[in-house]
């Protein structure tokens, strides 16, 4: 038997940087995870619809441009919406103290701002899997 | 409600839970893909192939919107490598999908070879089974396109697009990667690059040579440009042709026997060698025969032959 971590990461919004989501693969990548990258320019429909087929334990999703307080939420929604809200939300970005809390008040599980080590981020993905495992009868 | 009832009610959620149930080899998957096994059989399974960035997501796009505006229902499957050295994978296939209806007409899937080196994951072929249940017509499988000879995709498909490109070089190189033998399809993609041309002329002649049966299904040889979808209807049409040639020809059936007779043989070697190490697993000192193995004193095969002998005395 053989478990592994799958992870989407998914860039929304319209800023076309995918410099560091692209670092943070390589990183779980090399930490033994199955990435999957669905690429820039991804609508919260998107990403959830693809969370969901590719069946991930968890979402990271970086956004640039400053429009953390609309797009999180619009994912957040999205996931309770289509009952994908058990997956783990995490994020990257450049955001303030204050709309950090909010949004970890909201549900997303974690947001890393620039800088940090991404051993953090790796470590704090392999604590939260671990904790959730489902008991979900396949048959 | 458990998750195979809710696949059998079309919940998309659940297909992906039972993918990553078969693909772990989690308890009861073979049950499971018991069940799953007795309801598939009708789905068309298109393998992608070609080396690495030559367009095989794009065109695995273009054939699943062109099999979508035909009413089909899509499935994917799009295997990339996993690292040996850490066991993780960065899977990217999916970069090139675009604006998919998310009504379950569409499903895409991505899968990491977690060891297998024939171009394709050992689960594949059991994930494929899954969509076929599910009732997904059309099944593409893309294959991991490290540019070795990647024949799962043989045992896993009823037809095969090979794709080249001008940058993969001229049709001996091809031959040499062993894609003349697989292709039912070529597409000569990137014909929007120097050398295309040639590279389709190249493959056509090389075709022509090669000694075939008066009633053989000739190879077609399409010149693509998948980014721009440029004659990716003509290569989902020359697919077509081929699944029917091969139905009218009766290959298509004894195709799928040859996989079936395979996939026994597969599941009595997986059965064998686990029953073998469970019941003798905890008496066979492997460091200790691998000494003696070093030493000279023993070899391999002998002390196979004396394993096998002993589990048939237990
Ligand atoms: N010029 C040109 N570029 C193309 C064409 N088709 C695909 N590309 C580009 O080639 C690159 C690789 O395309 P993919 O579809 O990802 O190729 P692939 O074979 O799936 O790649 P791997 O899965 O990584 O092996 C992308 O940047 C595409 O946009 C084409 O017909 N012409
Ligand atoms: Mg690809």
């Amino acid at each position: 038997m053989n478990q592994k971590i799958r992870v989407l990461l998914a860039k929304p919004g319209l800023d076309g940087h995918d410099r560091g989501i692209k670092v943070i693969a390589a990183a779980f990548r090399d930490a033994g995870m199955e990435v999957i990258y669905s690429g820039l320019r991804q609508t919260p429909a998107m990403i959830v619809d693809a969370a969901i087929q590719e069946d991930v334990d968890a979402i990271g999703v970086s956004i640039l441009s400053g429009a953390h307080m609309t797009l999180f939420p619009a994912v957040l929604d999205e996931m309770k919406a289509r009952g994908a809200d058990d997956i783990i939300l995490f994020g990257g970005g450049i955001i303030p103290d204050d709309d950090k809390t909010e949004l970890e008040k909201m549900g997303v599980a974690r947001i890393f701002t620039p800088g940090a080590p991404t051993e953090e981020a790796i470590a704090f993905l392999r604590e939260a899997v671990a904790s959730k495992k489902s008991d979900e009868k396949m048959m | 409600m458990a998750i195979l009832d809710r696949f059998f009610e079309g919940d998309i959620r659940a297909l992906g839970r039972i993918i990553s149930h078969i693909e772990d080899r989690a308890d009861g998957y073979r049950d499971l893909l018991g069940v799953l096994y007795e309801k598939s059989g009708k789905s068309i399974r298109i393998g992608i192939t070609g080396p690495p960035g030559a367009g095989k997501s794009t065109i695995v796009n273009g054939l699943a919107h062109r099999y979508l505006n035909d009413g089909k229902r899509v499935g994917v499957v799009a295997v990339d490598p996993t690292s040996p050295f850490t066991g993780g994978a960065l899977l990217g296939d999916r970069v090139r999908m675009n604006e998919f209806p998310a009504g379950g007409e569409f499903y895409f899937r991505s899968m990491a070879t977690r060891g297998a080196t024939g171009g394709l994951a050992a689960a594949t072929g059991n994930v494929t089974v899954a969509l076929d249940a599910f009732g997904f017509d059309i099944t593409l499988i893309e294959t991991v396109g490290v540019g070795q000879v990647e024949l799962d995709i043989i045992d896993a498909c009823d037809t095969v697009v090979v794709t080249v490109v001008p940058e993969s070089g001229d049709a001996v190189q091809t031959m040499k990667a062993g894609l003349m033998e697989i292709a039912d399809v070529f597409a000569v993609n990137k014909s929007d690059r120097p050398g295309a041309d040639r590279l389709a002329m190249d493959l056509r002649q090389t075709l022509q040579t090669k000694p075939s049966e008066k009633d053989a299904w000739k190879i077609p040889i399409i010149s693509t440009v998948a980014v721009d979808a440029k004659n990716i209807d003509l290569l989902g049409e020359k697919v077509d042709e081929h699944i029917e040639f091969i139905k009218r020809s009766g290959q298509f059936d004894l195709h799928r026997r040859e996989q079936i007779k395979k996939k026994i043989l597969s599941i009595l070697k997986n059965q064998f060698q686990r029953e073998f190490l469970e019941r003798l697993g905890a008496e066979i000192d492997f460091e200790e025969i691998v000494d003696r193995i070093m030493k000279g004193q023993t070899n391999p095969f002998k002390v196979g032959d004396e394993l096998y002998a002993s589990f048939s005395r237990s």
